[in-house]
């Protein structure tokens, strides 16, 4: 009976332990061991969003590199993640995240301290970096971006020339004549594609908020308002330019079946005009016009159509923050990564964008948009309020980061179900109530 | 194994044999017994263990989540009761996708026509009656995915449709299949209705192919036609599978997620119950609300399965 009783324990153990075994290969992941030394040295991993440099051995260069500077590094293992924002987030539940990763976006201030290590004083490292208000809390930094965008539009020269149109529009409706010029230069073309059916890149829009009156403020005094979207706010200024375009026919004429791959293309080729996308779109679209026989120089960057007292403005901002994993066991090679990548990888250069250092340089893609435009860098929320906006954003129901309510005016302005006043009083009275459930 | 025993520092070998020594209710041979007793149950473990561990947990967790505001990430849960219930069926957004369901669930009775429609020329003597038959049931074989994109490019404007209609002078008929919110729903549970008629059209076959033949002839002797066949044979004995399809056709119509996931990701009016709750959980981070909606579907398909159970008992739908 013993020995019964005994093969039976042992079968029950051995199911136990290869079931410990298969979960235990599905969530390996940071390992190895504990670097105590306090100089960089030992393996760390890497996350990245960035799987075509994985591929293309961007990142290969990168690592030879960073273990040249620093021999005692054994191994950089570097893991590129396709759907990074929900893959990452998964294994956020577990504690293997790699130990240097990019900040996935759904990471609220709040929970911050809980995933990521400190990386110093907010103050402290904003003698060095720009953009830190976006992963810090109370003071304390959590990420620093690899790359600064700006936030305009895409544009395709050649088309905008063919049109006669040479100066940047100034306001809404100058930027629709624009737009109807192209057309009537072209019939063929789409002068504004706003990739509806992929739906994130209509969250671009969200970031001309702050830059169409040029206010730092904005969003703070957003949630104490009962009506962002009252005549002249920049929410009714970007969005009534949406419904207009949409309802004046500038647009792709079937938005259900855009395809951003594809869109790529027809700018580069000059089938459609304009696309309205942050400046990290800027190389993916001369890859497209230079893969399609034309030449980097046809892809342009304009700024919002709209002046605040003479003057373009555009909200800079940082791209992906990279952080550390609070259960990291090799922090100080991790953070060594960090500043390396940041200081001497030249990656944001590399990607036209604006370099996270304050004394960084502009690259010459942006240089022309930098002359003319003022760049704004939104104010943190004030002490007590950092999830304020977060709040009254989810409980509005609008969630002005998702694409689904400016689908929502494009869906209303091809068929009239609403007019332009109906849409703005409904996202008012959407946002009051936002308001007072949450209690602002 | 004797060495074990005995070499095991607890029991003394007297105190081992001792249980054997008395006298067993079950008779001699009790070990053998409960050992090979033992072997199904040391055989089911491992796969019950998974079972366990990779399907009842998460659903066990799920509906713990369906009463908390969890967003997907924070290492603290908050209970919140049926707040998440109570949501699911008042904003307006939410029920919404009900409505969105109904297209389906009557789309669904055009591919039950057609499937009996089908079935019942097939029952009859056809010519290369599998080639057609292998053609009515190809589509059902052919991953959602991929009839959503070969759709798409069919359907999208200058598209294959486009080109067919203008190609043969219907160009009053051509519009934006998805692009116009009046019927992008139809065109899209179109589309499913192409993808599931051939299921339909097999499960109908298969009922009218156990009807005695004899039936037939003595109905032909009496003078029946076709129409009458129909009528007064095929249809009453197929009932119970009519009735089937019928209930499949409900919790369908309320699972729908591929074909509009992939041609319109869920726009212009589009959205379905699923890709909600996909939406829910993975862009909105409210996997609280997504998991009672998951809770919710659960209970609508198990209602609709026991419903069926009632409806058609096992051994019918055995027969077929």
């Amino acid at each position: 009976m013993f020995l019964h009783q005994r093969r039976a324990r042992l079968a029950t153990a051995s199911t136990a332990v290869a079931v410990f075994a298969l979960t235990a290969a599905c969530s390996g992941g940071s390992g190895g061991e504990e670097n105590t030394s306090g100089e960089p040295g030992g393996s760390i991993t890497v996350l990245t969003w960035r799987t075509d440099l994985v591929e293309d051995g961007t990142f290969d260069d990168y690592v030879e590199q960073f273990t040249t500077k620093y021999p005692a590094v054994t191994e950089v293992k570097v893991e590129g993640i396709t759907d990074y924002e929900g893959e990452v987030k998964t294994r956020m539940s577990t504690d293997a995240y790699g130990d240097v990763l990019a900040i996935p976006g759904s990471v609220t201030p709040d929970q911050l301290g809980d995933f990521f290590e400190p990386l110093g004083d907010l103050a402290e490292l904003e003698k060095e970096y720009r953009w830190l208000n976006d992963k810090s809390f109370e003071g304390t930094s959590y990420g620093i971006p690899v790359v600064g965008n700006v936030q305009g539009l895409v544009y395709n020269t050649k088309v905008w020339e063919a049109a006669g149109l040479t100066d940047f529009p100034t306001t809404p409706e100058e930027f629709l004549e624009d737009l109807a010029a192209l057309k009537a230069a072209d019939p063929g073309i789409d002068p504004l594609y706003t990739n509806y059916k992929d739906g994130w890149p209509l969250t671009a829009w969200e970031y001309y908020r702050g830059g169409v009156s040029g206010d730092p403020d904005y969003v703070n005094e957003m949630v104490t308002w009962d009506d962002p979207w009252a005549d002249g706010r920049d929410h009714e200024v970007i969005d009534g330019l949406l419904y207009d375009v949409v309802a004046q026919k500038l647009t792709e004429a079937d938005p259900t079946t855009t395809n951003w791959e594809q869109s790529k293309q027809l700018l580069g080729t000059g089938k459609i005009g304009v696309m309205l996308l942050g400046s990290w779109a800027i190389p993916q679209m001369q890859q497209a016009a230079v893969d399609a026989g034309g030449s980097a120089e046809d892809i342009g960057y304009m700024p919002f159509p709209a002046q605040a007292n003479g003057t373009f403005h555009a909200t800079a901002g940082g791209d992906y923050n990279l952080g550390i994993n609070v259960s990291s066991k090799n922090k100080v090679t991790a953070r060594a990564w960090i500043d390396w990548f940041n200081h001497e990888s030249g990656y944001s250069e590399s990607q036209v964008g604006l370099s996270p250092l304050i004394d960084g340089a502009t690259p010459a893609a942006l240089a022309d948009f930098v002359d003319q435009v003022e760049l704004v860098q939104m104010n943190p929320a004030p002490e007590g309020k950092e999830s304020l906006f977060a709040d009254v954003d989810t409980a509005s129901g609008i969630v002005t980061t998702d694409p689904k309510f400016r689908q929502k005016i494009i869906d209303d302005a091809r068929s009239g179900a609403r007019t332009k006043q109906q849409v703005f009083d409904d996202l008012n009275e959407a946002w009051a109530k936002g308001r007072a459930d949450v209690g602002a | 194994m004797t060495t074990t025993t005995t070499g095991a520092p607890g029991p003394s070998p007297a105190d081992a044999d001792a249980p054997a020594a008395r006298p067993s209710p079950s008779g001699p041979g009790r070990g053998g017994g409960w050992r090979q007793r033992a072997v199904p149950y040391l055989f089911l473990t491992v796969p019950v263990g998974l079972l366990l561990l990779l399907t009842y947990l998460p659903v066990a967790n799920m509906f713990w989540y369906s009463v908390t505001d969890w967003d997907g990430l924070a290492r603290s849960k908050e209970f919140v009761g049926l707040d998440n219930y109570v949501e699911i069926f008042t904003d307006p957004d939410n029920v919404r996708v009900f409505y969105v369901s109904l297209y389906y669930f009557l789309a669904s009775f055009a591919q039950m026509a057609i499937a009996l429609y089908f079935a019942t020329i097939l029952s009859f003597r056809v010519r290369l009656k599998n080639l057609w038959k292998g053609i009515l049931f190809f589509p059902y074989l052919i991953n959602g995915v991929a009839i959503g994109l070969i759709f798409l490019n069919f359907l999208k404007p200058g598209g294959g449709l486009d080109t067919v209609l203008l190609a043969t002078g219907l160009d009053s008929l051509v519009r934006q299949w998805t692009g116009d919110p009046d019927i992008a729903n139809v065109t899209l549970a179109a589309v499913s209705v192409w993808r599931y008629t051939g299921l339909n059209f097999v499960m109908f076959l298969g009922a009218i192919q156990s009807i005695n033949s004899e039936i037939y002839e003595a109905a032909e002797i009496d003078g029946a036609g076709r129409w009458h066949e129909f009528w007064h044979i095929i249809l009453p004995s197929i009932r119970p599978i009519v009735g089937l399809s019928f209930i499949l056709a409900i919790s369908g119509s309320l699972s729908v997620f591929e074909i509009p996931y992939v041609m319109t990701n869920g726009g212009n009016g589009t959205e379905t119950f699923v890709i909600r709750t996909i939406w829910m959980a993975f862009n909105r981070n409210m996997v609280g609300l997504a998991s009672a909606m998951a809770v919710v579907l659960l209970a609508i398909v198990l209602v609709v399965t026991w419903v069926q159970r009632r409806v058609v008992p096992e051994e019918e739908v055995d027969l077929t």
